[in-house]
């Protein structure tokens, strides 16, 4: 019977080399500190089957080039650069198994477990984080052209139903007196918003005069909230934009201003030329300043030696700092020359935006903008109920199955769940050692074919009837059944594998984890099903040489 | 030893025309109503965000209540809807334009909860899931599943046809097609959403129903190859009745299972529990009733010549002769032949 022992080694072997895959093993975790960024490595003791984002809860987020914003030739290529500083932010973000991966050759997705912070995630990833410094428009160029913008947003004929806003008595009559009146003091020393105002308050009448209100540095306006969007579109027309006045940029500040009772956004005039842009940077980092909370910042040499003769030059004018074509803050002055140091001040008090700020400048800009396309997150409770559902249906689902198989077939049955023990710790095996993440669909494929396993099983069983109906003797009937359902267990095996595998190919995220279940499944099954199933009824054979009855 | 239907004698074929007008039943109300109103996909499809929030005051807000929090914000196209238990909800949204789904302060995600923010108190309510997905991926997905559908049945197809033959590889796919077909008719029935997950459903009751068939034929293939003088009428009802036990308790054991999915799984897999459950009802029927009568009106529509191999049966004799029938629409013999006795 020395078939019979090999067969029973290999058996052995299979299951042995099954638990070594299944058991917990030490990985080395990375660890980041997200107050400080210090960064520690734990050692813990981990299952190796990873739980997939539906499971432990996270987000995904998939990117694409923002072509809109600016084409790209070679798509492939600007998206590994661009992976290079996603990894180089999302790192020290401190997220355990972060996985950022190009999908294809156009799109980069990015898997975060445990992530909750949905806005956060995205300000980090999705931010092109294209830093510069440009000087607001002294010329009052804007207002000049006004005029003719009002005409061009009248011909146009897109003028936004005049709400009744315009001549509402909740507006302030003149939108500076309120600011100078509760910030006279302040402004008092310089004198300089007094004169600004004379210099550039008229905006005269017209759909786009009547949402801008001068502001009170140069270059500077305000919209109230409930205007933007109206002025917003105005701006975009195509028309509109290329009568702006050029080598100006218009654009948005970042924060909302208190003005009056009311809240308004900033829209400054900048110089397109910027004076310095992002690249010349090497550190940054967040800092509480009397002013709140900064991002203090520090340029490399030749950054720091142009920095300086520009703000030289420009002593007296106001500099905006400029990220993502968003004016950070207001414009502050520039004093004196600025050397390889400086600061970005951002609008409140929030250590965690000015943290990311810091991180996401040190990483550099994204070489492309970026699009989201996709987002999917998912809570941790989701998880763990996901979880729990899993395992009780997976256990109701066996206690079935076992139940049906001992009842029907009795001593055979018996045998068959003890392949389908085989099956299980073989597929969870498989799982492991393919790296594979146990996703929602995952599990739901695994207790699906539970069922489906226990085919392979009937196949052979009612065959072996069917041969013992026909006066066979039990050892011949074992023989014959195995034999005859071979093939009709082999080709359904292949026609659900080709199914899995097509699914596997096509399918994104969750269904890709249903298709590998799936497909381990069927490995498993089919091994369990032919071979240690067969085994265990040879070897029961082998003790009861002279048996005349089969319980099956 | 505990037997169900141990040696049966059935004539399955006899009740064709039953079988197609119940299919015919079946289906053709889910042909209109897709017609009419096209099927319900899911946000992964069509583009949109899905946000799933779950109340934690007591008690929770109804249904009108998160409707008119969302009305008030001007957010009256996003629809609400209660998803599984009273304190969780889930809120969709088409959107038309992709840039309003990128990040940033301005997205419907952001607008969903300033409008919950502002109505129950921003602690009150935990965000358990979200989906933003662009129109672009929506459309990708969709022509993604429809090519893997196509891949699957086209890979079987060969694969049959090599393993058995063309004919039997036909007769399976169609009735697998069948399969789904009836399977879309109940999820039209059901007004059920056509998710990722439901696809991959979809896909497994292909794997499946296929898997059935091919049992019920690999016993044809042997029957063939042993009986040569019986007609292939009766090889067919002799198949099918020899097999009859292995089918209905593969069936049984895997519906046992997918109640398990059905009672446990939770709200989010419950869809897909849905669709195997009846995708497997319907696969055991037609494995019974659809797969073998389209064999023999294919082996009738396209008789093999003879002394062609055919990889299966040297000679095949199709049943009784035709009586004056179309050829496409195959003659019931006039008096079916009593399911031969069995040879035991």
């Amino acid at each position: 019977m020395s078939n019979l022992r090999n067969r029973l080694l290999l058996i052995g072997a299979m299951i042995l080399a099954s638990f070594w895959a299944l058991f917990p093993r030490d990985v080395v975790e990375r660890r980041v500190n997200p107050a400080d960024s210090s960064v520690s490595y734990d050692t813990v003791s981990r299952f190796p089957l990873k739980r997939g984002l539906d499971l432990a809860g996270g987000m995904y987020v998939a990117l694409e080039i923002d072509q809109e914003r600016q084409r790209v030739a070679n798509e492939s290529e600007a998206l590994d650069r661009a992976l290079t500083v996603l990894r180089k932010r999302i790192d020290p973000m401190g997220v355990t198994e972060a996985d950022i991966r190009k999908a294809g050759s156009n799109r980069i997705t990015v898997e975060l477990p445990g992530v909750d912070d949905e806005r956060r995630a995205l300000e980090m990833v999705a931010k092109v984080a294209q830093l510069e410094f440009q000087i607001t428009d002294e010329s009052g160029a804007l207002q000049k052209a006004l005029p003719r913008l009002n005409d061009i947003v009248r011909r146009e004929g897109a003028v936004v139903g005049t709400t009744a806003r315009s001549g509402d008595s909740a507006r302030p009559a003149n939108p500076l007196s309120g600011i100078f009146a509760a910030d006279s003091g302040a402004r008092a020393d310089t004198g300089q918003g007094a004169d600004t105002n004379d210099l550039f308050g008229a905006t005269g009448e017209g759909p786009l005069s009547d949402i801008l209100m001068p502001g009170e540095i140069p270059g500077e306006f305000f919209v109230l909230l409930s205007d933007v969007p109206k002025a917003e579109r105005y701006l975009s027309l195509p028309a509109v934009r290329q009568a702006l006045p050029p080598g100006q940029d218009v654009l948005w500040g970042s924060d909302t201003i208190p003005l009056g009772a009311q809240l308004a956004r900033g829209l400054y005039v900048v110089g397109s030329r910027a004076i310095l842009t992002g690249e010349s940077l090497i550190d940054a980092t967040p800092q509480q300043a009397p002013e709140g909370i900064v991002v203090a910042f520090t340029l490399d040499n030749a950054g720091g030696r142009r920095f300086r003769s520009e703000t030289s030059r420009h002593i007296g004018d106001y500099m905006a700092i400029v990220l993502d074509d968003r004016v950070m803050g207001r414009p502050p002055v520039i004093q004196s020359a600025i050397g390889t140091r400086g600061q970005i001040t951002l609008g409140g008090n929030r250590l965690q935006e000015a943290t990311d700020l810091a991180l996401v400048l040190r990483a550099g800009a994204l070489p492309v903008p970026l699009r989201v396309i996709e987002i999917r997150k998912i809570g941790p409770s989701l998880g763990q109920d996901a979880i729990r559902q899993g395992i009780n249906a997976g256990v109701l689902s066996v206690a079935l199955v076992v139940l049906i198989m001992v009842v029907y077939y009795r001593f055979s049955g018996f045998l068959a769940v003890l392949g389908l023990v085989f099956y299980t710790l073989s597929t969870l095996a498989i799982l492991a050692g393919f790296d594979a993440t146990l996703t929602l669909p995952g599990i739901a494929g695994f207790v699906l074919s539970i069922g489906m396993a226990v085919d392979a099983n009937f196949l052979i069983f009612e065959r072996i009837r069917e041969e013992l109906d026909q006066g066979k003797t039990i050892r011949t009937a074992i023989d014959e059944g195995f034999n005859h359902a071979w093939s009709a267990i082999v080709d359904t095996h292949v026609t659900t594998a080709l199914t899995a595998i097509i699914l596997y190919q096509f399918g994104t995220g969750p269904v890709k984890g249903f298709a590998l279940t799936l497909l381990a499944g069927i490995g498993a099954s089919l091994v369990s099903a032919i071979f240690v199933v067969r085994t265990l009824f040879l070897l029961w054979l082998n003790r009861k040489r002279a048996t005349q009855t089969l319980s099956i | 030893m505990l037997r169900i239907l141990h040696n049966t004698h059935i004539d399955f074929i006899r009740l064709q025309k039953q079988a197609a007008i119940f299919i015919a039943l079946l289906i053709v109300p889910g042909i209109i109503l897709t017609a009419i109103r096209g099927f319900n996909y899911s946000v992964e499809f069509t583009g949109g965000t899905l946000m799933q929030v779950e109340f934690v005051n007591d008690p929770p807000p109804g249904i009108a209540d998160v409707r008119a929090a969302l009305a008030d914000a001007d957010l009256s196209d996003v629809e609400p809807a209660q998803f599984g238990s009273p304190r969780d909800f889930v809120v969709k949204a088409q959107e038309e334009d992709a840039g309003a789904q990128a990040g940033g302060a301005g997205t419907i995600v952001e607008r969903i909860r300033g409008a919950f923010d502002e109505r129950f108190g921003a602690g009150s309510y935990r965000v358990d899931r979200t989906e933003a997905i662009g129109p672009k991926v929506g459309s990708e997905l969709r022509q993604q599943a429809a090519v893997a559908l196509l891949i699957a049945f086209g890979l079987t197809l060969v694969y049959l046809a090599w393993r058995f033959e063309w004919r039997f590889a036909l007769a399976a796919v169609l009735a697998t097609v069948h399969d789904i077909f009836a399977t879309l008719a109940f999820m039209q029935y059901m007004n059920m959403e056509i998710s990722l997950f439901v696809v991959g459903g979809i896909l497994t009751v292909i794997g499946y129903s296929m898997n059935d068939k091919v049992v019920v034929f690999d016993r044809v293939r042997e029957n063939l190859r042993k009986k040569r003088k019986e007609s292939l009428y009766d090889t067919l009802n002799r198949s099918v009745n020899e097999t009859l036990p292995r089918t209905v308790m593969t069936g049984s054991t895997t519906l046992a299972s997918l109640l398990a999915l059905l009672i446990f799984g939770g709200v989010v897999i419950r869809p897909f529990a849905w669709v195997l459950t009846f995708g497997i009802v319907i696969g055991t029927f037609s494995s019974i009733y659809v797969a073998s009568p389209l064999l023999l009106w294919i082996e009738r529509r396209w008789p093999r010549e003879i002394g062609d191999r055919g990889g299966v049966a040297g000679r095949l004799n199709v049943g009784a002769a035709p009586s004056g029938g179309t050829a496409a629409k195959p003659a019931r013999p006039a008096k079916p032949p009593k399911a031969a006795p069995s040879a035991r």
